[in-house]
């Protein structure tokens, strides 16, 4: 067997060669050169080549190389640049080194700038909360095995959030140039997006400039269009580091976005008909708004019918304090609809049922069994198989597979069309009375944050309102997820803004809000926003370096920790195993709790270069701390406080 | 905190409801005659049992309840007869306490425990609500 072969070209060349040899191979015998006939003495395999020369034997010596000019690495920053990719978010690593050189240098260090992160899990999101702000995608460089590995979850949680991401990842596809003293070998894959590609919209492995200059653009436009979604690109190492050729023909595609579907007029009229002639309808969104105009054309469509909406929180979909937001009394509202409307619901059925947790789980609906149910959802036209964040099938009576923001303009026109002046008499009675409930509702949340104002640890309610005190006055946006709150700032604080929140983390990964609201305060940071975070003491376990690089970056961000010392709703799992077992519950802080010791979160800060204060403890102290705080993060620095928190 | 949580669909509305229909359901017990007469229970005592059985995690330390996980249950808790029959046999989400891992008595204390807290100062008297 012949020794293997130094290829001086480009993988691009190597495979043509490749290419060139297989032909040759599959041609038929007679068109083969004619080779001479062995000497008797000399062995078979000698005379019989299994593959033509110029594979089977070594190439000329190669002359050393030591500088080249422009390499692919540089075309790639191009189409990054091209695509107004602001940021690149990584933890440097070989494989993309030339990617990341490129970046700093070639590109100046801007659009696309290097934030560096110290978990690729950080990186992504990083980059999922920053879209949710900015409404497009930063750029993620990562290695093909072990930072894909590590960024798996996240990528997983941005897709179930219906978010952009756009990783580009490094590989060393050809086995024979991998070197072992850097650990090629087991930073290599045959197919490196294989591991996620159950939760990416779309992923290539270019093998040519031009191929990856194609895919990049194409790569962008379909993590665009809705429903967005993550996708991966394959940068190989030797595409990367190759020079240009003088003679490269190289191009920048140009990227146009997609425009959405919109419903149908027949659909969109339909609609309007059930809307109007409903006795009680009912507006339910979750991931619904991407933009501002997007909110204001759903208060339009709410106002025009005088019907209550239902915000799931996926997105800041509806002013908090509008009439018409019955967000706290769902189950009065969905029982009494004729007519219920869900515009990117994405869980549509848990909207209109409930489900029991005991030994066996029984669910009931809450809605009228007569009810009309419209969906307006992009799900439809995306649904994979494997992973099941699909939810539960809704069996609804007019179903569009539409953008719901690109729909309702044509649905508000259509409704005012069909308003008859008798009837817009008729909703503006319901109007009145919804707005009364609400009001009743907002009073109830203040008297309800009251409960436990002076208790130590300090209450969620108290927490939430302090805050508010210290940044009701700035230009802000809450970076975090609020579940675990209570939901009380959703209760309590006028969002009327699109960027004054962003949802959840998707896909329920823990380790997704610390990153998340650093991406979303470097968003923020070019707007001059107010970034404030709610951030729970077990996510930022999971990834704590994240604040070094918020430090690093001078990114202006104010996390309040909500410290409860535990991973609490998995304290409460356990409890339920163990009443349900009648064994007591005395046990249940085993394997939940942070204690013995507990953590000092300032201190952890502190170590990563963040200013901060805590534990805080004493009600009575957080407004100080809060000012002092605010004051670190107006000057554009991070900030931290570590709060002692109620349970919930 | 937690790794595995219900999606945000359910989250702020359905939460809302279950921890209300809880409230409801056991004021609807109340409102059918049963009588309001507590056993007499070492409050001091009734605290430590509320967090070691943790009664906290879901309704809070001072049982000011969650939308999220449990009803507020204090101060003025509903009547006892009302609240340890839920206790002992719920109908919503809370998971069940039978007399094998917390007794009468037990019960008795905590009910002490949750009518000695304080009642909380008015919104109104808040500014940092407005």
């Amino acid at each position: 067997m012949a020794k293997s072969k130094k290829i001086p070209a480009g993988r691009r060349d190597f495979l043509k060669s490749v290419a060139a040899g297989a032909a040759a191979l599959a041609a038929p015998v007679a068109a083969l050169p004619a080779t001479p006939a062995p000497p008797a003495e000399e062995p078979l395999s000698r005379s019989l080549p299994l593959l033509p020369p110029d594979i089977e034997s070594d190439p000329p010596p190669e002359p050393e190389v030591l500088n080249i000019g422009r390499s692919g690495s540089d075309f790639m920053v191009d189409i990054l640049k091209s695509l107004g990719i602001e940021y690149v978010c990584s933890v440097a690593g070989s494989s993309f080194r030339a990617l990341h050189e490129s970046v700093i240098n070639y590109g100046g260090n801007s659009n696309p700038e290097f934030i560096s992160c110290c978990h690729e899990e950080s990186s992504v999101a990083m980059s999922h909360g920053y879209a949710k702000i900015e409404g497009k995608p930063l750029c993620i460089f990562a290695h093909g095995t072990v930072g894909l590995q590590h960024a798996s979850m996240a990528i997983y949680n941005a897709y179930c959030d219906r978010v952009p991401v756009y990783i580009v990842i490094g590989n060393n596809l050809d086995a024979t140039k991998r070197d072992s003293a850097y650990g090629e070998w087991a930073h290599s894959v045959q197919d490196a997006a294989a591991m996620v590609r159950d939760y990416v919209k779309w992923d290539d492995t270019p093998i040519s400039l031009t191929h990856f200059g194609e895919s990049a653009v194409r790569a962008y436009k379909i993590a665009m269009t809705p429903p967005m979604a993550p996708v991966l690109l394959v940068a190989d190492s030797e595409l990367q580091e190759k020079p240009i050729p003088e003679d490269a023909a190289l191009h920048i595609p140009k990227y146009t976005p997609a425009a959405v579907p919109q419903g149908d007029s027949g659909s969109v009229a339909e609609a309007a008909r059930l809307l109007v002639q409903a006795q009680n309808p009912l507006i339910v969104v979750d991931r619904y708004a991407r933009t501002q105009k997007a909110v204001d054309l759903l208060v339009e469509l709410a106002e025009t019918l005088q019907a209550p909406v239902i915000d799931q929180a996926g997105r800041m979909n509806f002013p908090t304090h509008h009439p018409l937001n019955q967000s706290s009394r769902r189950g009065a509202v969905v029982a009494n609809a004729d007519v219920i409307m869900g515009l990117e619901a994405t869980d549509f059925w848990s909207a209109l049922n409930t489900m029991h947790d005991q030994v066996n789980r029984t669910s009931r609906p809450i809605m009228k069994s007569d009810a009309k149910l419209i969906s307006i959802t992009m799900g439809d036209l995306y649904t994979k198989a494997n992973y099941q964040d699909f939810y539960r099938f809704v069996s609804v009576d007019l179903a569009m597979a539409a953008d719901p923001e690109a729909t309702l303009p044509s649905l508000i026109e259509e409704t005012k069309r069909q308003l008859t002046a008798d009837r817009k008499q008729a909703l503006q009675a319901r109007g009145t009375k919804l707005a009364a409930a609400h009001q009743a509702a907002l009073e109830q949340a203040r008297n309800d944050a009251m409960y436990a104002w002076d208790a130590s640890p300090i209450s969620t309610g108290r927490l939430c309102a302090e805050i508010w005190a210290q940044i009701k006055d700035e230009d802000w946006s809450l970076v975090s997820i609020l579940r675990h709150f209570s939901w009380w700032p959703l209760r309590l604080w006028p969002f009327d803004k699109q960027y004054q929140y962003i949802g959840t983390q998707g896909g329920g990964g823990i380790g997704y809000n610390a990153p998340a609201s650093v991406g979303a305060a470097l968003a923020n940071r070019k707007h001059g926003r107010f970034s404030v975070s709610i951030q729970d003491d077990g996510d930022l376990l999971f990834a704590p370096a994240v604040l070094w690089t918020a430090a690093h970056h001078r990114i202006p961000l104010l996390s309040v920790m909500h410290n409860n010392r535990a991973y609490h709703e998995e304290m409460m799992h356990v409890q339920r195993m163990a009443n349900r077992h009648n064994r007591g519950i005395d046990r249940a802080h085993i394997g939940t709790a942070f204690e013995d010791p507990t953590m000092d979160f300032a201190k952890i800060a502190e170590g990563m270069g963040v200013y901060a204060e805590g534990p805080i403890t004493d009600p009575n102290e957080l407004a100080a701390a809060l000012k002092r705080a605010v004051a670190v993060v107006k000057r554009g620095e991070p900030a931290l406080l570590d709060v002692v928190t109620q349970p919930r | 905190m937690t790794r595995l949580i219900r999606p945000a669909a359910v989250a702020l509305c359905a939460t809302a409801l279950l921890g209300g229909s809880a409230r409801i359901q056991m004021a609807t017990a109340a409102q059918e005659g049963k009588s309001s007469t507590a056993p007499a229970g070492n409050a001091e005592n009734g605290k430590q049992l509320f967090m070691k059985n943790g009664c906290y995690q879901c309704h809070g330390r001072e049982g000011q309840g969650s939308v999220v996980t449990g009803p507020r249950i204090a101060p003025d808790p509903l009547p006892f007869e009302v609240i340890s029959g839920y206790i002992r046999k719920p109908t919503g989400e809370m998971p069940p306490y039978t007399e094998k891992v917390l007794s009468d008595k037990d019960l008795a204390d905590i009910y002490a425990y949750l009518q000695s807290r304080p009642h909380p100062p008015t919104a109104k008297a808040a500014p940092l609500l407005k």
